[in-house]
């Protein structure tokens, strides 16, 4: 059990390895690329049947007992993030046979996509907060690499301003962790849950509850925090675009959801106003942005935004609605945390839980619609060098499959019924209006409006429209997004298992939308766990442990008071 | 209380500096707000002088009051990953300024069209 779940650490840690000692051989690196791929989502789905069978799992690394060593955990969020990885894995690494070109390759293209894997797996299952810290900055390390891999000019740019938003981020992860570790005096997130909600000072709380907010908000690229990444998503070649709006924002998601749920889970009112406004004006102002830009990477990026919005507003929704059910008002949250904690449990309403479970229906939904339309987006600068909607047309005439396949995903990505983004959305509406969020409700609904509204224009740029002539075309000029591809991969060599990918991404987007009874229930088994996170505490800190109030007789006073270093 | 200044100093020029249109203020901006958040880890916990977390002879437990062993053990994970981000970063903008022939970040613009 303990090699299951550092499995899916372990093998794309292994293949990255192997790919820098093939160095010279491409063909052998593909071959381990993919190998390690498949490896990862086999042994993804491997730990989701355990999970599925017994609950949450966990495993001490080193041997060292629960609170001291570094545990790794996976509930059942955490094994839908891995499968989402690993799924996303193999289509990417599938893809990037014919969609990355030459020159990026050889420049250890398959090794940093292991290694940014591997630390996107660690980010999932690791059940120790700072390292949590040390997963994201491999992670940021692989992404910072890839994004600048080929080093021209418009990827430098947004490099910079990628890499230098990610660092203030992380250090101000770090000064939370500290701050953290020195009210509670321990790092494992199973222990922080029972201890931080003896925490007696409620501003400290609040303050510190902000602090990991803002810090995966800017990770997550949530609405004031969010300019890094239009400016650095267009500029690499879209299959490691692909990659980073498929996974790289979902782990801030994560880590939000991750410490919300259980660490920050007795915040006030306040706290999840905040969330609720940030949550809307992400998804407006994603969406407004995407509307005026005539680019097809740039519309894709700042939807990227837009849709990180809603998967923070179930969150919000559920927050609000268990702080809501806390007895004696918001602010005293802290100091009465022990007597009201089996109260809150019970007095979770079924629309939280709901919420919630669209918030996860929405990360498996965004991560293989969004990935999908990137990679529609490779296939076209693959066929005709750009991606500026001015310069494209036809495509519906030459590459209908290829007009076929988007539309679907397209449509998915709006919310029109059948696919995955419909049931998505219709949950998260239905939990808000159960909840009596009516604005966030009509911003969401708005800007789905808004989304169709991009998708059709790239529908009718791209695929509708009649070519542009050549004088037009040399008038437009050379835009610098155009600049990720060489001019020597332009053309239809490798085109097939593009599309390959890309028809399979489709199918599995209308696939869990029929799907969706099954899906909902897996999502809302997931919201449960993280709602009532007895059985993850148990799963790390053996069967005794629990939150003070909610074990069977009041656990002494003593053991939750802050006696810092002591605790250690 | 000499340490929590030091902490406020290096975060408020840290900010000054990230603030500025020169790439070179931005990277010593990150290298000080890696040491602000290191030092924050340092002192947020207290510290002691001369009690080594080490079990006198004859004892099975520590006594009461010692230096926490754990945060400058964090600190030196954060001190060694800071050094690698910020080599990366140093040679990022490097490579940067040489691509756009300027330090100036307003003309970085070619990604904000």
């Amino acid at each position: 059990m303990s090699l299951l779940l550092a499995a899916p650490i372990l093998i794309p840690l292994t293949a990255a390895v192997l790919c820098v000692l093939a160095w010279r051989h491409r063909t052998l690196q593909r071959g381990i690329s993919i190998a390690g791929a498949a490896g990862l989502l086999a042994s993804a789905v491997a730990l989701f049947q355990q999970v599925s069978a017994s609950g949450p799992v966990a495993s001490q690394m080193g041997n060292w007992p629960a609170p001291f060593g570094i545990t790794l955990v996976a509930d059942t969020l955490a094994c839908i993030m891995l499968l989402i990885n690993g799924f996303l894995a193999v289509c990417i690494v599938l893809f990037s046979l014919g969609g990355i070109g030459q020159r990026r390759e050889a420049g250890g293209y398959h090794a940093l996509v292991h290694g940014m894997l591997a630390a996107v797996s660690g980010a999932f299952v690791t059940g120790d907060i700072f390292n949590l810290y040390v997963w994201f900055e491999v992670m940021l390390m692989a992404s910072f690499v890839l994004m600048t891999l080929g080093g021209q000019r418009g990827q430098l740019e947004g490099a910079t301003k990628y890499v230098t938003l990610s660092l203030i981020s992380s250090m101000l992860f770090l000064s939370g962790v500290g701050v953290l570790y020195a009210v509670t005096g321990t790092l494992n997130m199973a222990d922080l849950a029972v201890k931080f909600a003896a925490v007696e000072n409620s501003a400290l709380a609040v303050s510190l509850g902000l602090l990991f907010f803002v810090s995966f908000g800017i990770k997550a690229a949530v609405f004031p925090m969010f300019f890094w990444l239009p400016a650095s998503y267009q500029t690499p070649p879209p299959v490691i675009a692909a990659l980073f709006a498929g996974l790289l924002s979902k782990v801030g998601i994560y880590a939000i959801i991750r410490t919300f749920t259980l660490i920050f889970s007795h915040e006030p009112q306040m706290v999840y106003t905040i969330m609720l406004a940030v949550s809307g004006l992400t998804m407006v102002i994603g969406v407004f942005g995407a509307a005026v830009q005539t680019e097809i990477r740039r519309i894709l990026a700042f939807h990227s935004v837009s849709q990180i919005g809603y998967m923070l507003m179930g969150l919000a929704v559920t927050g609000a609605a268990v702080a809501d059910g806390l007895p004696g008002g918001s602010v005293a949250a802290g100091a009465s945390a022990s007597a009201s904690t089996s109260a809150v449990n019970a007095a979770i309403p079924e629309f939280a839980v709901m919420a919630l479970a669209g918030t996860v229906l929405f990360l498996v939904h965004h991560a293989i619609v969004k990935t999908n339309l990137f990679l529609v987006g490779g296939i076209v600068l693959k066929l005709r060098g750009t991606t500026v909607l001015a310069r494209l047309g036809d495509l519906y005439l030459t590459r209908p499959w290829l007009a076929v396949l988007f539309m679907v995903t397209a449509m998915s990505l709006a919310g029109v019924p059948v696919a995955t983004g419909f049931w998505a959305k219709l949950v998260l509406v239905r939990a808000g209006l159960a909840g009596g969020e009516w604005i966030i409700v009509a911003a969401a609904l708005g800007t789905g409006v808004l989304t169709l509204y991009s998708m059709t224009k790239i529908w009718s740029e791209a695929f509708w429209k009649v070519t542009p002539d050549a004088a037009d075309l040399a008038a437009a000029g050379q835009h610098p997004t155009d600049e990720a591809i060489d001019a020597a991969d332009i053309g239809p060599r490798g085109v097939p298992i593009m599309m390959t990918v890309v028809a399979v991404m489709a199918v599995a987007t209308v696939a869990l939308g029929v799907l969706a009874g099954p899906c909902y229930r897996v999502a809302e088994r997931a919201a449960r766990e993280l709602l009532e996170p007895q059985a993850y505490i148990r799963a790390v800190l053996g069967p005794t442990a629990g939150r003070p109030a909610s074990a069977s007789e009041p656990a002494p006073a003593a053991a939750s008071a802050g006696g810092v270093p002591s605790q250690r | 209380m000499l340490l929590a200044i030091t902490v406020g100093v290096l975060f408020t020029a840290a900010v000054y500096l990230l603030l500025r249109r020169s790439l070179l203020k931005l990277v010593l901006g990150l290298v000080l707000i890696g040491h602000a958040a290191n030092l924050l880890i340092f002192s947020s916990v207290g510290v002691r002088r001369g009690r080594p977390p080490l079990i006198d002879e004859g004892q099975t437990a520590l006594a009461a009051p010692y230096t926490d062993p754990l945060p400058p053990a964090l600190i030196l994970t954060a001190i060694v990953i800071g050094f690698a981000v910020t080599a990366f970063a140093i040679v990022l903008l490097r490579r940067a300024y040489q691509e756009i022939g300027s330090d100036d970040l307003d003309d970085m613009r070619a990604t904000e069209q």
